[in-house]
């Protein structure tokens, strides 16, 4: 669903080149090159996940930084309270407004530049994450969404995406018509909806002095959970959702396909043929001929249904196989080495 | 019906004289034609412009229990209070001098341990506003305990920074300011309270005791965090203090801060993240990048492999008599190889060949539905 820029994998080329300060973006091409965060915002949002987000739930929240050059800089971010009922006079904005303020007030960054969400088993390609980075987008040129992926951090190693959403995805989302064939004029297939931005992570030298202090005092264990073999619990759950999603999308294909067919049943010749043939009688008896009426002012033609819906659906099912291909190189991997090791016992 | 009852009305009222008004007003309400009960709907406000758009409401869920903090050892007073303990709380950007906080979770035990927990998140440094305030004063909020109040050990999770002033001779806070952000900050996790405030700076001053007796009006028995940027003794101490009173009872009474022990703890999520973060200390512009799968197995074996190294080598020093025996060592050490578990050869290739079956049975199909649904897309477009 990405065109997967491949900066996530070469830690050390890809964004060797990615970074280099180029200016701004050609028409057509992304704003943002790669993203830069730091240590706090992703230590941030871990925190915010586990204290307030436990279960299915997800956590929001606001990113804050500054654009340099074509790199984004996440320099802070806040939480966003969760939605509850009793919330209803609950003023989003003013919060935001507040919690900015008064940052501007001690002298930190400020400055809106995209949101947060953590996401269960990598589900978040819905048509809210849609419309959400599309108001972002539209008022902010550069901003990214970041997906926390709590399940995948906590086997072991961080999960942290960030995403923009294609300029050509965007066009089609200012008209917001999304009948086929204005996707289809527009060239939109599952993989051009989002696109992933590379991220590295970068720390200032106070900081640095810090988690060299913390090195050294804490005493917590190292956890090796990357090597942990168990895998089945977590791929039974992705490929239950996986199915889920399969079953959604068999069921807008049978949608779509009964659109072509009422579309096709209709557009038959039927009852231009019949009034061609009582022209052709009245004709021949002399009387004037009926008017050819045009077929689609007297039947309705059938709506074509929305194709956002399947987009969107065909985008969810693209990021669960990628993710579960992923983890099961990794399981591969790992259990590949521990049968060199019994062999070696052995 | 309504007939019926003005005329019961009229004749009560037959002595007085009457005008429409009157009898009106004496009406009963009840007699009043009831309004139609209209059902009101409630409509959704309209989206607001440059705002954040409107989440899509969640059900609520289930808070879950708190932690319990751990238990910590009985009480030690260390006498001196020039000792400073600093922890570190987290998202401290102190607006004047250049701090740099760590966020951690400072289970501060007022007796000796402290816990300090969660990675420390530390701020970036910021540049001073005016150059003469050498501190900031902020308070933070610790995660209690719900429930039960544990006397020895207090958790930091959280804190914010507070704008001040300082002088020779006085010191200004603002206030205001710190309520509204604690305000915003309890609509997110409302089970925070203030806990006590920190400073950047390695020394405690006249005018912290000024602010920590502030402060005492806000928390019960607030605790004073100092983080130390100015790196004295080529060290970031982050150390914590809680205030005594002393001195002679009637005459001249002073304050004494008494210093606590600071640990550090982590989830395990947090764990790992400042795992990831560690590695910018090694890398020449402070900059890494996230790696890719195997990538990470790889790293992870490494790292396994260094230390069964270690421990290899120590092995062999003890056994040629470089370095002395020790039990314990010992003892950790059998435990290790016998967590070893004994498996038939013949066992462990079924488990082995029927996870390595599921494992390229769910590629299969993962990449047997992504072909599908380019498909799918194709076909459409036609």
């Amino acid at each position: 669903m990405a065109s997967r820029k491949e900066g996530s994998g070469a830690a050390g080329g890809g964004f060797g080149s990615a970074k280099g300060k180029g200016k701004a973006a050609a028409a057509g091409d992304s704003a943002v090159k790669q993203v830069q965060i730091d240590g706090l915002v992703v230590l941030k949002i871990i925190k915010h996940y586990q204290e307030e987000g436990q279960g299915n739930e997800v956590v929001q929240g606001v990113l804050l930084g500054l654009v340099v050059d074509d790199r984004l800089e996440i320099t802070n971010c806040f939480p966003f309270p969760q939605h509850t009922e009793d919330d209803a006079d609950f003023d989003e904005v003013q919060y935001q407004m507040e919690m900015m303020r008064s940052l501007r007030h001690v002298n930190i960054d400020h400055l809106h530049v995209g949101w947060y969400q953590s996401t269960y088993y990598g589900s978040f390609v819905t048509r809210a994450l849609l419309d959400s980075q599309f108001s972002y987008q539209h008022a902010i040129e550069e901003s990214v969404v970041l997906i926390y992926d709590p399940i995948k951090t906590a086997q072991g190693s961080l999960s942290l995406k960030a995403y923009r959403l294609t300029p050509k995805l965007m066009e089609v989302c200012k008209e917001k018509d999304f009948s086929p064939e204005a996707l289809k004029k527009a060239n939109i297939a599952y993989e051009n909806m989002f696109e992933e931005v590379p991220i590295v992570i970068k720390n200032s030298y106070l900081i640095n002095v810090m988690l060299w202090e913390l090195e050294k005092k804490s005493a917590v264990a190292d956890r090796h959970e990357l090597l942990s073999l168990a895998s089945s619990n977590h791929l039974g759950k992705s490929l239950q959702l996986l199915m889920d999603r399969v079953d959604e999308m068999s069921q807008d294909i049978v949608k779509y396909n009964t659109y072509l067919r009422n579309v096709s049943k209709q557009q038959q010749q039927k009852h231009q043929q019949r009034r061609q043939q009582e022209n052709i009688q009245r004709q021949s008896r002399g009387e004037p001929p009926l008017p050819e009426e045009d077929i689609n002012k007297l039947f309705k033609p059938p709506q074509p249904p929305p194709r956002m819906e399947s987009l969107l659906i065909a985008g969810q099912i693209n990021t669960y196989c990628q993710n579960i291909k992923e983890f099961n190189a990794q399981n591969l991997g790992k259990l590949f080495m521990a049968q060199a090791l019994q062999d070696y016992n052995n | 019906m309504t007939d019926v009852r003005l005329s019961q009305l009229l004749s009560a009222r037959r002595t007085q004289p009457l005008s429409l008004a009157k009898w009106r007003l004496q009406l009963p309400v009840r007699l009043l034609p009831r309004p139609p009960r209209r059902r009101v709907r409630r409509r959704l406000p309209p989206p607001r412009r440059g705002a954040l758009p409107p989440r899509p409401l969640r059900p609520r869920r289930p808070r879950r229990p708190r932690r319990r903090p751990r238990h910590c050892q009985p009480r030690s007073r260390a006498p001196s209070p020039e000792a400073a303990w600093c922890g570190c709380t987290q998202s401290c950007s102190p607006p004047s001098w250049t701090a740099s906080s760590g966020a951690t979770r400072a289970r501060r035990g007022s007796s000796g341990r402290c816990w300090v927990r969660a990675a420390a998140l530390p701020c970036p440094a910021r540049r001073s506003l005016g150059g003469s305030a050498p501190l900031s004063r902020c308070p933070f909020l610790p995660l209690p305990p719900a429930g039960t109040v544990d006397k020895h050990s207090v958790e930091v999770t959280n804190c914010f920074s507070v704008p001040h002033n300082e002088s020779e001779d006085e010191v200004a806070v603002d206030m205001e300011f710190a309520k509204n952000m604690y305000e915003l900050h309890k609509k997110v996790s409302p089970s925070e309270i203030i806990l006590g405030w920190y400073a950047t700076g390695h020394d405690i001053t006249e005018h912290s005791v000024l602010i920590h007796e502030y402060y005492s009006r806000e928390a019960h028995n607030p605790i004073h965090l100092t983080v130390d940027t100015s790196l004295q003794n080529s060290r970031m101490s982050i150390k914590a203090y809680v205030s005594a009173p002393m001195g002679v009872p009637g005459k001249t009474m002073g304050v004494m801060f008494t210093p606590l022990t600071v640990k550090y703890v982590y989830y395990d999520t947090e764990r790992i993240g400042v795992d990831l973060i560690m590695k910018t200390c090694f890398s020449p512009n402070r900059v890494i990048g996230l790696s890719s799968d195997l990538q990470q197995v790889g790293s992870a074996s490494a790292r396994i492999q260094d230390t069964l190294t270690m421990v290899l080598q120590y092995a062999e020093d003890v056994l040629s008599g470089k370095v002395a025996a020790d039990n314990t060592v010992g003892r950790f050490l059998m435990d290790l190889i016998n967590q070893v578990p004994k498996i038939s050869p013949e066992d462990f290739e079924t488990m082995l060949n029927s996870n390595i079956n599921d494992l390229l049975m769910v590629t299969y199909l993962a990449n047997l539905t992504q072909s599908q649904i380019a498909l799918n897309e194709k076909l459409l477009s036609l």
